[in-house]
């Protein structure tokens, strides 16, 4: 029982940083009907600019504050690469829309391999490791159960509470929220009424980047480490998250994230010999069984198709 | 903003060449203007400033965005109509010329490659060139019936390349039994593993089925991965047998291939056959491709490729359609898959990555999907290309010299280059480099096909 209650944690640690990621896979499948195939390798290139940020900080500007450090990776972070995901919206998915069908998802593929190459290129193909931070430990002990939290899965949860907060403040309050939300049901009408489509769809590519990158850096802060293949495996558990909750739906989102995290943490709680190396197996077997029983996930609108 | 370029004039220009400058100077700003180098002794990352390559990725999005934006001066030129008529010029040049020519020079491409260098020199450029770029056609041409034909983009396609490959090697090592006989079983194992896979996924609508290949695909990795007991595990299996020649090995012993015909032993004999029977799988290939494709099956994958609803509508059977070109495009993957288990003699889960799926993918693409020509075209120059970049040390030398780049390794690029190749010639080129598709029909006269044939009564 404690082990589970731990796990839970664990599991929400892990799910809270898919939820994010996986908001950019909704959100931009929900505008233009694409799998962002790059979305994995950005929040992975996400996270080396918040690792050489936070090393920028403390070693050349010897800043010891580390709450400080982290909010200033997490700007940085969210800034740059927001415009990274811009920049590849524009030279690799805009000149595509009126092409055929699977042309930009054809074009993210090649994206995902060039951010990932480039990474390995600009960076080395080793893993880099940041010292451990926020490591204090708060035990709980409440009617003979005992769960031990990091400090450091208090900040994720609530960094990321805080962040989708005003995300969804962005999307449901804002004129860039209702342009956003407008072009998702209808882009030809709501081009019609003046809103303007290419800026809108290059804004939910920077909000999907700027979550992106909010989820690189807890990776790091969670894991300490990240190595330059990082982005495929998140990145198709962030999009299962998102396939689970129903593609286009934003809570479903961080439903579903939730849930791939504790279905993955839960897994490998399975005493079965042999079992628990299969959680990559979990996750994408939850992907092909959603894609194929339950297209519209949990949350998402089922989808029609019109002639 | 674009189409008013030519009003405004060089300050315009510049001012938009600078904007580009300054979101290089962006994107660069963490990932390239410092490098993490661990410390040696105490392994912590350290920052190292470098700021030649970003003024290097300045200056060109400057002048790139200066390119694009005079290219963009020019008068648009209409474009051509495509038109339904057998190919003329150039065109006819690509469809009936460079094919019997490539043919004939891959027929003598091991002549002329052990005349040239020697049996012992011709070694690297029979097995590196030679057989790897063949394997990688053969794949293509696979790939090709399932994405260029039917339009199923397959993500997974590495996984039926992995079941060929393991199940020659499961049998041989374990029964014993000869290349020659696993060959077609490792085909429709594989095969069979492609309508398993197909069958549920084709319901799908085309980009979800791209994502459920990859996951089956990533799902059979992870499983060769972790069996250990059934597949070796990471470690792989190794020594597996050899091919042989009617029972003829190549090796330097007694009642070898060598020795039969009364030769002295040299590894390039092996090659030399290795070569010619990848030679004729990737032929049979793409015949079968080409004879199919006159078939009515093969008019129902490309219809289908082009609107699946109609085709629907029209009485064609999607589901059995679809799982064809799975299975046949499978099976040919099986094919190659035991190729390439005999020719490595050994395999191992990491040469079945979804990298590998991508590199068959870029090549079907940058080929133009549907042509077989390009995609034999694509392979060539892909992984022509890129086993060249290991050797290119005169660039090296030039980076390290005049760019202080001690870790440079053009080999390095060859992921990168790839995926920025494909995002090019979607963007530029979206139907491949030979982008002509050759219909299966044509009207060579006119016949009457107007409103008195079509009338009430005539169907």
């Amino acid at each position: 029982m404690d082990q589970f209650l731990q796990q839970l944690i664990n599991g929400l640690t892990l799910g809270s940083i898919y939820g994010l990621i996986a908001i950019g896979y909704t959100m931009v499948f929900g505008i233009i009907g694409m799998i962002n195939f790059a979305h994995g390798d950005v929040f992975m290139l996400s996270a080396f600019i918040a690792v050489i940020v936070f090393l920028f900080l403390t070693q050349w500007l010897h800043i010891g504050f580390i709450p400080l450090a982290l909010l200033v990776v997490l700007i940085a972070g969210m800034v740059l690469t927001s415009v990274w995901n811009w920049t590849i919206e524009r030279i690799a998915y805009r000149p595509l829309r009126g092409s055929f069908r699977l042309a930009p998802l054809i074009s993210a593929i090649g994206m995902s391999t060039f951010l990932s190459n480039f990474v390995q290129v600009a960076q080395g193909p080793r893993n880099k490791p940041i010292p451990p931070m926020f490591n204090q430990i708060i035990h709980i002990d409440y009617a003979g159960h005992s769960v031990s939290i990091q400090y450091r899965q208090v900040v994720i949860m609530a960094v990321t509470a805080v962040l989708l907060f005003a995300f969804w403040w962005l999307v449901q309050r804002t004129n860039l929220g209702r342009a956003q939300r407008a072009c998702e049901q209808d882009r030809k009408m709501a081009a019609l009424i003046g809103v303007d489509v290419d800026r809108t769809i290059s804004i939910t590519f920077v909000i999907g980047a700027a979550l992106a990158a909010v989820a690189g850096a807890m990776y790091v802060l969670q894991y300490g480490v990240v190595s330059f293949s990082d982005g495929f495996l998140p990145g198709v558990k962030a999009f299962t998250a998102a396939v689970l909750g129903g593609i286009g739906s934003l809570p479903g989102a961080v439903l579903g994230g939730l849930m791939i995290g504790l279905i993955e943490t839960l897994w490998q709680m399975i005493p079965t010999q042999g079992v628990p190396e299969y959680k990559d197996v979990a996750a994408f077997s939850i992907l092909a069984i959603t894609l194929i029983f339950m297209p519209s996930g949990l949350l998402g609108r089922p989808e029609i198709e019109k002639v | 903003m674009d189409a008013s370029a030519d009003s405004k004039g060089g300050a315009y220009v510049f001012k938009e060449a600078m904007i580009a400058a300054l979101i290089t100077l962006a994107l660069c700003t963490p990932i390239i203007m410092f490098r993490t180098e661990a410390d040696q002794n105490t392994s912590k990352l350290e920052l190292i400033f470098r700021l030649t390559p970003v003024l290097v990725f300045m200056a060109l999005a400057f002048a790139g965005r200066l390119v694009v934006l005079a290219l963009r001066m020019r008068p648009a030129r209409v474009k051509a109509v495509p038109s339904v008529a057998p190919p003329s010029g150039i065109r006819a040049f690509f469809t009936y010329v460079i094919g019997p020519l490539g043919l004939l020079f891959l027929f003598a491409y091991p002549v002329i490659v052990v005349w040239w260098l020697g049996p012992s020199g011709a070694l690297k450029w029979m097995d590196s060139y030679g057989i790897q770029i063949l394997i990688y056609v053969m794949l293509g041409w696979g790939l090709n019936i399932v994405v260029g034909l039917a339009g199923l983009l397959d993500l997974g396609y590495v996984a039926f390349y992995a079941v060929g490959a393991y199940a020659y090697t499961l049998l041989a090592t374990g029964f014993g039994l000869s290349f020659w006989i696993c060959l077609p079983i490792a085909g429709v194992l594989a095969a069979l593993w492609g309508m398993i896979l197909g069958f549920p996924v084709l319901r799908l609508r085309g980009d979800y089925l791209a994502i459920v290949t990859l996951a089956f695909g990533e799902i059979i990795r992870t499983i060769l991965i972790n069996w250990t007991a059934f597949s070796g595990g990471t470690a792989g299996i190794s020594s597996i047998p050899k091919i042989t020649f009617f029972g003829l090995v190549f090796a330097d012993r007694e009642n070898s291939f060598d020795e039969y015909f009364g030769m002295d032993y040299s590894p390039i004999h092996g090659k030399l056959f290795l070569y010619y029977v990848i030679l004729g799988l990737a032929l049979i290939t793409n015949l079968v491709t080409l004879r199919l494709r006159r078939l009515p099956i093969g008019r129902a994958w490309e219809a289908l490729r082009e609107d699946e609803i109609a085709c629907r509508s029209l009485g064609i059977n999607t589901t059995t359609t679809k799982l064809t070109a799975f299975a046949l495009g499978a099976f040919f993957a099986g094919l190659a898959g035991s190729f390439f288990a005999v020719r490595q003699g050994f395999v191992s889960p990491e040469s079945f990555t979804f990298n590998e799926s991508a590199t068959i993918l870029a090549i079907v693409v940058l080929g133009g999907m549907g042509s077989q020509i390009g995609v034999a075209l694509a392979a060539v120059a892909l992984i022509g290309g890129f086993e060249m970049l290991r050797e290119l040390g005169w660039l090296k030398t030039f980076m390290v010299d005049y760019f202080g780049m001690t870790n440079f390794d053009p080999a390095q690029y060859r992921g990168l280059l790839f995926g920025l190749a494909m995002v090019v010639m979607m963007v530029v080129r979206p139907r491949g480099f030979v982008s002509t598709r050759s219909p299966s029909i044509f009207l060579t006269r006119r016949t009457a096909v107007s409103g008195d044939l079509v009338k009430e009564g005539h169907g």
